[in-house]
């Protein structure tokens, strides 16, 4: 069959709008099976609209979509057999106890009702929610509803997994759960689209990533190549006297082959450097210069600082396409 | 980054593997098994949070009450003899009282997450909204008992006997359903819950009491009786009042289903272009 080679996602100058909102506008997406594919970007930036536009609950306005070789408008029912979707807001019942959530889901992708108890009850297990079961969803804490939205949408296995922010705003341990449970089933041939505005998440999960912003990929690469280009650590720095700014800057660039950018925000300096050993370094080179240093940090570089170091410019934040794309 | 992390154990990460890989690929659900799976959901509701239903107790009981004891006198001479006029049709006002609440839930459905997972499926698309509506069968049914009861308590005697009710009672499920499609248009429509029950409730109101369930047409100006007779609330009592009674012509008996088609054939395809429309 040809649908089984090639990508698990192809676009061609994909488009939509919603009133005057360009929410994705002429996105090209090359998604290689087999593996976690990241989408990152801030919010607006047709992350959210992108996966509404692949998983067919919304119609492109022009350009072309092929999932799993299959066009997601003439053949939107093919590419729902084979696909799962994960949303941003719960996807899962509320009224409903997490066992019936699953036995629905089996039900509504074909099994019959013994069936889809018996796999509801595996799924349960395997996601280590066999106490909670019997439990209403609304009872349920972040991560477990987390777990249970993730095992509804595999309890018959699909080919393509979007899965869209699944760990905002959860904790690191319910983090770290779901990372293991992305792994694993991309270890079992499933291939996962992830949207996330975590850059430590594609980092540890995907295989390729691309930045998005204003509805269209900015920059492209593998963990690797972003992670040179932002540098492994970020060093905030707050001056004593903000006027002699110019002077860190050139005395950091030319020493320590930093990048070094100005946040007006908080009024610190960004700093972008290969080791994070470096920064006490830099700091002591600092003072010695006279340039009094007030506080500083060492962090790893945010989605922001990879975005500049990827693009050269900031991201822009537009809440309010992604919120109309949502309803 | 130093936050506590505890990672899969091996028997879990085997667990979760064999899981994965043990899934078989069914033959997608027909759209039966999608609907009927979507009525269980409902009835699901119903169990985990029985309030929905206090509605289509307390309010038929409030209505069989207040005309019978409030109108019987000055509309048919004595409370008992309204009573054996006005009794069915208040079974079949409670019963559309009721059936509003069809569009409002499925307004609250459609903007959670939990549609999107629904139309990410590979179903029959009305049956989403098919299978709610059959899960209502059993609001409707508790609606229609409850003041068919009290009205056999109050004095009631259904000169059909005990087919000719049960009959009725089975029409009044089929005219409920038909009757929802105006309901799950508004429901589709409609922005917010609230803004459904806004529009919904003037259009009930003006369908159940500009109909022939409390008052004989024969007494209103003619082309007011006109416009009442023919009204779909009405050909459905005379239906149910008929059977109760006994005394069903095959005429009425075609009106009301006529009625029925009517209404499926007017806002079910309405209610699924907006539904559809909804993807664009």
């Amino acid at each position: 069959m040809t649908s089984d080679s090639g990508p698990a996602i192809e676009t061609v100058d994909l488009k939509k709008s919603f009133a005057s909102t360009r929410a994705v506008d002429g996105l090209d997406l090359n998604v290689p099976r087999g593996a976690v594919y990241g989408l990152l970007g801030p919010n607006g930036c047709g992350k959210t609209t992108t996966i509404r536009l692949l998983s067919t609950l919304i119609r492109p306005d022009s350009g072309a979509a092929r999932v799993l070789g299959h066009d997601v408008v003439t053949e939107a029912d093919t590419v729902r057999s084979r696909i799962s979707l994960t949303g941003q807001s719960t996807t899962v019942d509320e009224e409903l106890t997490g066992g019936e959530n699953l036995v629905l889901a089996g039900l509504l992708r074909g099994l019959r009702r013994g069936a889809a108890r018996e796999r509801a009850e595996q799924l349960l297990d395997a996601f280590d929610l066999a106490e909670a079961a019997n439990r209403l969803l609304r009872t349920y804490s972040g991560g477990e509803r987390r777990r249970i939205d993730i095992a509804a949408s595999i309890v018959v296995t699909p080919d393509l997994l979007f899965l869209d922010e699944p760990t905002t705003g959860l904790d690191p341990r319910s983090r770290s759960r779901v990372w293991d449970i992305i792994r694993v089933m991309v270890d079992t041939g499933t291939t996962v689209l992830l949207t996330t505005q975590y850059l430590e998440e594609a980092d540890r999960l995907a295989r390729n990533i691309a930045f998005l912003d204003r509805g269209r990929v900015v920059a492209r690469g593998t963990p690797k190549q972003i992670r040179e280009a932002a540098g492994n650590a970020t060093l905030r720095l707050g001056l004593h006297d903000p006027r002699r700014r110019g002077e860190a800057e050139d005395l950091l660039r030319r020493d320590f082959g930093a990048r070094t950018s100005w946040d007006p925000e908080t009024g610190r300096l960004s700093v972008s450097i290969s080791e994070a050993g470096l920064a006490a370094e830099a700091v002591t080179r600092l003072s010695q210069q006279g340039v009094e240093v007030s506080d500083f940090a060492a962090d790893r570089p945010s989605l922001d600082e990879a975005f500049l170091a990827m693009t050269g410019y900031r991201a822009t934040t537009a809440e309010r396409e992604e919120e109309e794309a949502i309803r | 980054m130093s936050a506590p992390v505890t990672p899969l154990s091996d028997t879990e990460r085997s667990a979760l593997h064999r899981a994965l890989v043990s899934s078989e690929r069914p033959r997608r659900s027909g759209p039966v098994a999608a609907s009927l799976a979507f009525a269980w959901r409902a009835l699901l509701k119903i169990k985990h949070v029985p309030d929905q239903l206090s509605d289509a107790i307390i309010f038929p009981v409030m209505f069989t009450l207040l005309f019978t004891y409030l109108f019987g006198g000055a509309m048919s001479g004595s409370p008992a003899e309204y009573l054996q006029y006005f009794l069915p049709g208040v079974v079949v006002l409670a019963v559309a009282l009721t059936s509003m609440y069809t569009g409002i839930t499925l307004n609250q459905d459609m903007h959670k997450g939990t549609f999107d997972r629904f139309r990410s499926l590979p179903i029959w698309r009305p049956s989403v909204l098919v299978g709610s509506m059959l899960g209502d069968v059993v609001r409707y049914a508790v609606a229609s008992t409850v003041p068919l009861l009290l009205g056999l308590l109050l004095g009631f005697r259904p000169e059909g006997g005990l087919v000719g009710v049960l009959l009725a009672l089975l029409f009044i499920q089929f005219f409920t359903f038909s009757l929802a499609w105006i309901w799950t248009l508004f429901g589709v429509m409609m922005r917010t819950p609230t803004a459904v029950q806004g529009a919904t409730f003037p259009l009930q109101f003006l369908l159940v009491f500009g109909s022939n369930i409390l008052v004989d047409p024969d007494t209103m100006p003619s082309w007011l009786g006109f416009v009442v007779s023919a009204n779909p609330v009405s050909h459905a009592t005379t239906v149910v009042r008929g059977l109760m009674h006994g005394s069903l012509t095959p005429g009425e008996l075609l009106g009301g289903f006529v009625a029925c088609g009517v209404l499926i054939l007017l806002f079910a395809p309405l209610t699924m272009f907006f539904y559809n429309r909804k993807q664009r």
